[in-house]
């Protein structure tokens, strides 16, 4: 006992890493899926929002990851344009972070598609600005401005469909940050208590905390929390795809991780005991 | 002049009359212009260091070859060679699908960088196993937080049954909003609180001068 103890204790954490590796490999491999949860008030928020909207109406979208974090935040994304598209509305999507030009492509990219959608009509990529806080306070006053009349491809955005009537936050009905930084902050702080822009999020898992309490007072319409609020978008819209893909080997993680933190636990203890 | 202009934005931002919002609009465009800058300034720094370390054959500076190399390729595939379509001043990418920047994107950078986050799960396996123990009250409270939050965020949950039958997610995922939209959000809160008002003194000591770091002093 007192060996299988003292093994316990010292098991090379390579040997974790294996059991860890294969707990998330399996259900890719197996195709398991496990069923989905309830979809939790904070992802019901944004996609209330959006399914009141009058068809038509103008959503932005504020991609602001890196693919450190594309496999939370990714299907989510996805998840929302293909909800804005299926409802006819029309989508703006920008950054404020360096990669997130590329990311709203991949987004795109999927998306566009299957919905028969068409660029500059429907939809626009005005691409990355620098500045932050300086953008968000400029697009106040003149969107098209900020954006110095250019999409990420060059176009003219002051000649597209897409635009018309859209000068500035009181002509956007939602603006929807996908991040995984603080960039949700300073659209709440300043184009929602400057300008009452209605914001929502989609997030990783571990800032969901952070956000919660400015969803708790309004702020926000609603959070979409990690890859669990991307499988419950996804279920939502009637359209699994990774976000529900990844639950299952998320889910064996966490129990397995679970299990991990019972048996470090009893080892601590059954090895404390010994005189 | 820092305290001015300060004084200037928190008076336009509390009374925003036409004359002083021209003012901060000018001041706004000035900070995106200097934004952008910024990018430069963290480009040359990344240049110099790595340069640095292969000039002085510093440990590891092999690294800094393959960091410099890739960096001056990527600059190469979206400026230089771009779309890879018309004469040179006209091939500059901006993130048009399809381009040679985008597949180095997409083949290179996102499996790199998601690999390297994704290692994180393992950490975080080994640290679960080895270092997360019951050693007092708070340490308990926080491992069945823990485990109750790792539950209700997994529909695995819905499989586990109590011995009555009950699936346990009925509950577990009720608790787990429970402790996400009360106890979790009043923590936060005080947190923000905190944070916001050592914002604003920090903001008061840069306008007053008192405050110099930022300068490098």
């Amino acid at each position: 006992m007192e060996d299988i103890l003292n093994r316990l204790q010292a098991i090379d954490r390579r040997w974790l890493y294996l059991v860890i590796f294969a707990a998330v490999l399996v259900p890719f491999l197996s195709g398991l899926k496990l069923p989905a949860g309830v979809p939790s008030p904070a992802t019901t928020g944004v996609y209330d929002y959006i399914e009141r909207l009058p068809s038509g109406s103008v959503i932005l979208l504020s991609v602001d990851y890196s693919p450190a974090s594309l496999a939370e935040l990714e299907p989510m994304a996805k998840a929302v344009v293909r909800h804005a598209f299926a409802r006819g509305h029309r989508v703006i999507a920008l950054a404020l972070f360096p990669e997130g030009a590329m990311m709203i492509n991949r987004i795109l990219d999927e998306v566009v598609p299957e919905m028969d959608k068409t660029y500059a009509t429907d939809y626009v990529n005005a691409g990355f600005k620098p500045g932050r806080v300086a953008v968000i306070l400029g697009m106040g006053k003149d969107i098209i401005g900020v954006f110095e009349d250019t999409d990420a491809q060059g176009n003219a955005l002051s000649k597209m469909p897409v635009m018309a009537g859209v000068k500035s936050y009181k002509d956007i009905d939602l603006l929807i940050n996908f991040a995984a930084g603080n960039i949700p902050f300073a659209w709440i702080t300043y184009a929602h208590e400057q300008y009452q822009q209605q914001v929502g999020v989609g997030v990783t898992a571990v800032m969901a905390t952070d956000l919660y309490p400015f969803w708790k007072s309004g702020q926000l319409v609603g959070v979409i929390n990690g890859l669990k609020g991307a499988a419950e978008y996804e279920n939502l819209i009637q359209k699994p795809g990774w976000g529900a893909a990844g639950m299952s080997s998320q889910s064996i993680a966490h129990l397995l991780i679970i299990v991990f933190i019972i048996l470090g636990n009893i080892g601590y203890f059954l090895v404390r005991r010994r005189p | 002049m820092g305290f001015i202009a300060g004084l200037f934005m928190v008076f336009t931002f509390f009374v925003p009359h036409a004359v002083g919002t021209r003012g901060s609009e000018m001041l706004l465009e000035w900070a995106r212009i200097i934004g952008a800058f910024a990018l430069i300034l963290g480009l040359a720094s990344l240049f110099r260091t790595h340069w640095d370390k292969i000039r002085r054959r510093q440990a590891q500076w092999g690294y800094s070859v393959v960091t410099l190399a890739s960096f001056a390729f990527m600059v190469w595939a979206g400026i230089i060679y771009g779309t890879g379509e018309g004469p040179v001043g006209q091939r500059l990418v901006t993130v048009k699908s399809g381009a040679l920047f985008e597949w180095l994107f997409n083949n290179v950078q996102v499996p790199l960088d998601a690999t390297m986050f994704a290692l994180l799960a393992f950490f975080i396996a080994s640290a679960a196993y080895r270092t997360f123990r019951a050693r007092n009250f708070e340490a308990v409270l926080l491992i069945i937080a823990a485990i109750i939050i790792m539950l209700g965020r997994v529909p695995m949950a819905e499989l586990l049954h109590l011995p009555h039958g009950e699936a346990i997610d009925t509950r577990m995922p009720q608790i787990y909003e429970w402790i996400m939209q009360f106890p979790a959000v009043a923590g936060k809160r005080g947190i923000l609180f905190g944070v916001a008002l050592g914002a604003i003194a920090t903001s008061l000591r840069i306008m007053l001068g008192i405050e110099r770091s930022h300068l490098g002093g």
